[in-house]
């Protein structure tokens, strides 16, 4: 996140040095990375790199998985973030910590003995394997299950976005609102939504990249059935696995292109949302001056 | 005799006369949505979290502990744990250090294109980790960009440990960063300033002013990244080679067994790995929390 | 509109906030609830709109019972600390939020705005955000936010606390000017007692949880029923001294005090304000007389029109401060400068005896 610098001189030599250094670590560690994605991947051509993509049909299919998938969970995680949020940021209850730490089992857990768990309860020898079977449903080894471990992965991201923001703006907007007659539907849309709507946007955008590039969950869960179950991370390994490394690039690229955007809608983002909270202080410390200079003539 | 206005006893208030009688109740919530906001949130926590992970941690337990022993301790798994703690040990001491250097460039420094190095910090937070891991070992290999350097110095990148250590770092630098640099910008730079009016070095001032400064908050990136390194997947998948014994990781000896529908090892791994994760999550929890209060 | 509030109790936890807490307020009456935080006041209030719910006790409404009726059916217009006004909508929509919940018509919406605006002289300002606002005109968004829906009880929580004391000032004077004009009951909360008694028609001046009175402003500051309220109100000099015999003594100064007429001595404090104090210069006649004390002068400072003397009386170590208007004080014939001797006369006093077993 862009910063205010305290900072000072950049032209000693030991400023330069260490500039090197760190330009330097980012460089070997990620720039050089991210840009041997799109040379690989274009690397033959656009045309080669367009028919990677377009004209496999397990490919196709893949992209096509990911981008249906992804969003639901992702909205599944919105409903539960704000649900989450407005539970824990505006009332007291008892379990309310513990609660909070389960939010943020998700992140600490590896995503591979999540997918065990969702595959120990829905597989076909899991606990609920008999049941599925009999109602023929199908979960591991197929969509909804790729969904429920995609949701599984990407749950803190929305909720641990909202709870601060909440707590800072505080209940008093939201009583107010109560106060003047209004419902809770009423409350939430004209007076909470407006006020997060920024640090849900960062929310959003965080857990669609996270959906998107989601792989360990993913691979248990889904049986890794080409053409079928596997999203765009999954053919990218399928691919790699099958020695085609120009078309694996070729899928890479279009997610770490996904994981640019990403950035960039992150960016701008944070920027509204410093902006917000700047322009909050300095109309704060404005309108203090302006009591001072203003007789408020309206005053009558 | 001098007048006096009026006096009385010490008087609890003034007696108002006793009417309707006064009731003890139930509070109400001022603000609306509890119900709803309770009922959607708990039915995800436990459907989502609580469940899937307890029937793990039940189905391991339903080995019995010889059984679970047996099944969790396992030459292959022991090695598998090695390398998972070992290497992402050493990822995060590696992020730690080389974040410390980034975040104190970042947050103290003034240069061009500044803003664009902080933004590039994030990449691996939203970079798909198979993506990174397939590039770092096309990276890494004979053939690669730096492989070509680098195989002929005995540098193996790919399919090594050391390809592990180096995946891991990228993707848990973000996390080392991202702790460090609100806590190198907000310090008190006339500290530093005093200390060298007196007459230290600038050596002397980093290490004995700055450092005890920022340490709490190095620990921290420490433990989140170590957090972060030990559950990755994806990219360890590609560059590792995942040798049994030499650098297979945990999570990988996991999705190994389950194929071969050794439901019971994998369980038992599994459970060794959650436990970790937790004990981990746990001290994070513990270390973020005293870094917020210092902060106050 | 009327309020009776019957023994409210309310605790947060371990810590009790209002015990047993009983208030009328007649119908049109603008009352002030002045004390230190932590009195209970501001949860008193709250409780009054629906914002908080007592654990004990009722509130009525023109004799209508509506403990259990939520903030939003209570009709009351609530005006908070800091404002809460809607950030992200526009005055004018701030205002208007309260009838749009109520779905009024749009044109009915848009002339009762403007009648607000009007009101609160904020005219033409209804398109800026209150990020662009002062404090003051803030704060009178927030008020006619409050006022838009008619309630029939105006409630405001500390109103001028976060403004500059200038703003404060001429805020005060044109609330009032308000209140006469619209006669709505209103309750505000302040710990300002400049405030309270320059707005209000009564007071009610609470602490720890409790009412300590309940009165016209005059009433408070002449009659003040217990300790806490005369010495919360304006300055004090306490001192110890006795009751027997219908009199109270102070350093040998006798005191009219008929509600002890009983013979055996008792301790009793004696609470002496600086500004009925009266300074003469020291004779012998006024001693013997055993109206006035003497005393030695340790500090003197001048506060605008009124001079501050700090005395030392003879015989005591305790401190006595005496407020005279700096046109009297330069009349006395006395210089008046440290060490200099002074005879210190009480005009009034009054007396409290302590012992929660004596009873008038």
């Amino acid at each position: 996140m862009p910063a205010k610098p305290t900072t000072t001189a950049s032209s000693t030599p030991l400023s330069v040095a260490l500039v090197a250094a760190a330009v330097g670590v980012v460089g070997l560690l990620i720039v050089v990375p991210l840009a041997s994605v799109f040379y690989e991947a274009f690397a033959r051509g656009t045309k080669a790199w367009w028919e990677a993509l377009a004209h496999d049909p397990d490919t196709r299919h893949a992209i096509w998985l990911s981008l249906t998938v992804a969003p639901v969970a992702v909205a599944i995680n919105t409903v539960f973030g704000v649900a989450a949020a407005w539970l824990v940021a505006r009332f007291r209850f008892p379990g309310r910590s513990l609660l909070i730490s389960f939010f943020d089992v998700p992140f600490s857990v590896s995503p591979v003995v999540a997918g065990l768990a969702l595959v120990l309860i829905f597989g076909r020898q899991g606990l609920l394997g008999p049941t599925l079977a009999w109602l023929d449903w199908k979960i591991i080894f197929s969509w909804p299950g790729l969904v429920l471990a995609t949701t599984f992965v990407t749950l803190p991201l929305v909720v641990r976005e909202l709870i601060p923001v909440m707590e800072s703006i505080g209940p008093e907007e939201e009583m107010a609102a109560v106060s003047l007659g209004a419902s809770g539907w009423q409350v939430f849309w004209h007076v909470t939504l407006p006020n997060i709507r920024w640090a849900l946007l960062h929310g959003i955008v965080l857990a669609n990249a996270r959906a998107m590039g989601e792989f360990g969950a993913v691979y248990v869960v889904s049986g890794h059935i080409a053409g079928a179950t596997d999203t765009m991370p999954l053919r990218v390994e399928k691919l790699f696995q099958e020695y085609r490394q120009p078309a694996s690039m070729a899928v890479a690229s279009v997610l770490a292109g996904l994981a640019l955007i990403t950035l960039v809608a992150k960016f701008v983002i944070e920027r509204r949302l410093e902006a917000e909270s700047r322009e909050l202080e300095a109309a704060r410390s404005l309108a203090d001056s302006l009591d001072h200079n203003n007789v408020e003539g309206a005053v009558a | 005799m001098i007048a006096i206005a009026d006096s009385s006893a010490f008087a609890a208030g003034p007696r108002q006369p006793a009417s309707a009688a006064p009731r003890r109740r139930r509070h109400a919530a001022v603000l609306p949505g509890f119900g709803t906001s309770a009922a959607i949130t708990s039915l995800v926590v436990l459907s989502l979290v609580v469940f899937p992970l307890a029937v793990l941690v039940l189905r391991a337990a339903s080995l019995g502990p010889a059984g679970f022993f047996e099944a969790a301790w396992t030459p292959r798994s022991r090695a598998a744990y090695a390398v998972s703690l070992s290497a992402s040990v050493v990822a995060a001491v590696a992020s730690s250090l080389l974040g410390l250097l980034v975040a104190w460039v970042l947050a103290r420094i003034e240069f061009p294109g500044r803003r664009l190095l902080d933004a590039l910090v994030d990449v691996p937070l939203a970079l798909p980790t198979a993506v990174a891991g397939l590039v770092y070992s096309a990276i890494y290999v004979k053939k690669g960009w730096l492989g070509q350097w680098l195989v002929p110095l005995g540098i193996q990148g790919a399919y090594s440990y050391l390809g592990i250590v180096l995946v891991l770092v990228f993707v848990s630098l973000p996390f080392a960063i991202r702790v460090v640099q609100p806590v190198i910008e907000s310090l008190d730079r006339d500290t530093e300033e005093a200390a060298r009016i007196l007459g230290a070095s600038r050596t002397q001032t980093f290490l004995r002013v700055v450092l005890p400064a920022i340490l709490p908050a190095v620990v921290t990136g420490f433990a989140l990244s170590l957090a972060r390194a030990l559950g990755e997947y994806g990219s360890v998948v590609f560059i590792s080679g995942n040798m049994p014994f030499k650098t297979e990781i945990a999570p990988v000896l996991i999705v190994a067994r389950l194929e071969e529908f050794a439901y019971a090892e994998a369980t038992a791994i599994a459970v060794v790995l959650l436990g970790m994760s937790i004990a981990l999550l746990v001290v994070v929890n513990a270390l973020q929390q005293r870094l917020a209060r210092n902060a106050q | 509109m009327s309020i009776h509030v019957r023994e409210i109790t309310k605790s947060f936890g371990s810590y009790r906030a209002l015990d047993s807490v009983s208030l009328d307020v007649p119908d049109g009456t603008l009352l002030a609830l002045l004390g230190p935080s932590g009195s209970g006041k501001t949860t008193l209030l709250r409780i009054i709109a629906g914002l908080e719910f007592p654990d004990e006790g009722l509130i009525e409404e023109d004799g209508e019972d509506i403990t259990e009726r939520h903030a939003r059916q209570r009709e009351v217009g609530f005006v908070f600390q800091h404002y809460a006004l809607f950030r992200h909508m526009s005055v004018f929509e701030n205002i208007a939020f309260g009838l749009r919940v109520r779905k009024t018509p749009n044109d009915e919406v848009r002339r009762r705005v403007e009648e607000l605006l009007h009101l609160v002289r904020l005219e033409g300002l209804g398109g800026r955000k209150p990020s662009q606002l002062s404090g003051g005109q803030r704060q009178r968004v927030a008020l006619a936010r409050a006022l838009a829906i008619r309630p029939k009880i105006l409630l405001l929580d500390e109103p001028f606390g976060a403004l500059d004391a200038k703003v404060r000032v001429e805020l005060r004077q044109w609330l009032r000017r308000l209140h006469d004009e619209i006669g709505m009951t209103s309750v505000f909360v302040t710990h300002d007692q400049e405030e309270a008694f320059e707005l209000a028609d009564r007071v009610v001046v609470m602490n720890h949880g409790k009412i300590e009175q309940n009165g016209t402003p005059d009433d408070v500051f002449d009659h003040p029923a217990t300790p806490f309220v005369m010495d919360f109100l304006g300055n004090v000099n306490v001192y110890h001294g006795r009751v027997e015999n219908g009199r109270a003594f102070w350093h040998g100064i006798p005191i009219d005090y008929p509600e002890y007429p009983h013979a055996q001595a008792r301790e009793a404090r004696v609470y002496l304000r600086p500004h009925e104090l009266e300074l003469s210069p020291p004779t012998a006649v006024a001693n013997r007389l055993g109206t006035s004390l003497p005393a030695s002068v340790l500090r003197v400072s001048r506060a605008g029109a009124i001079t501050r003397v700090a005395c030392q009386p003879h015989g005591s170590d305790q401190e006595l401060h005496v407020d005279i208007p700096t046109e009297t004080a330069r009349h006395l014939q006395i210089n008046l400068e440290p060490g200099a001797h002074v005879a210190i006369t009480p005009r009034r006093a009054r007396v409290f005896i302590p012992g929660p077993e004596y009873v008038i």
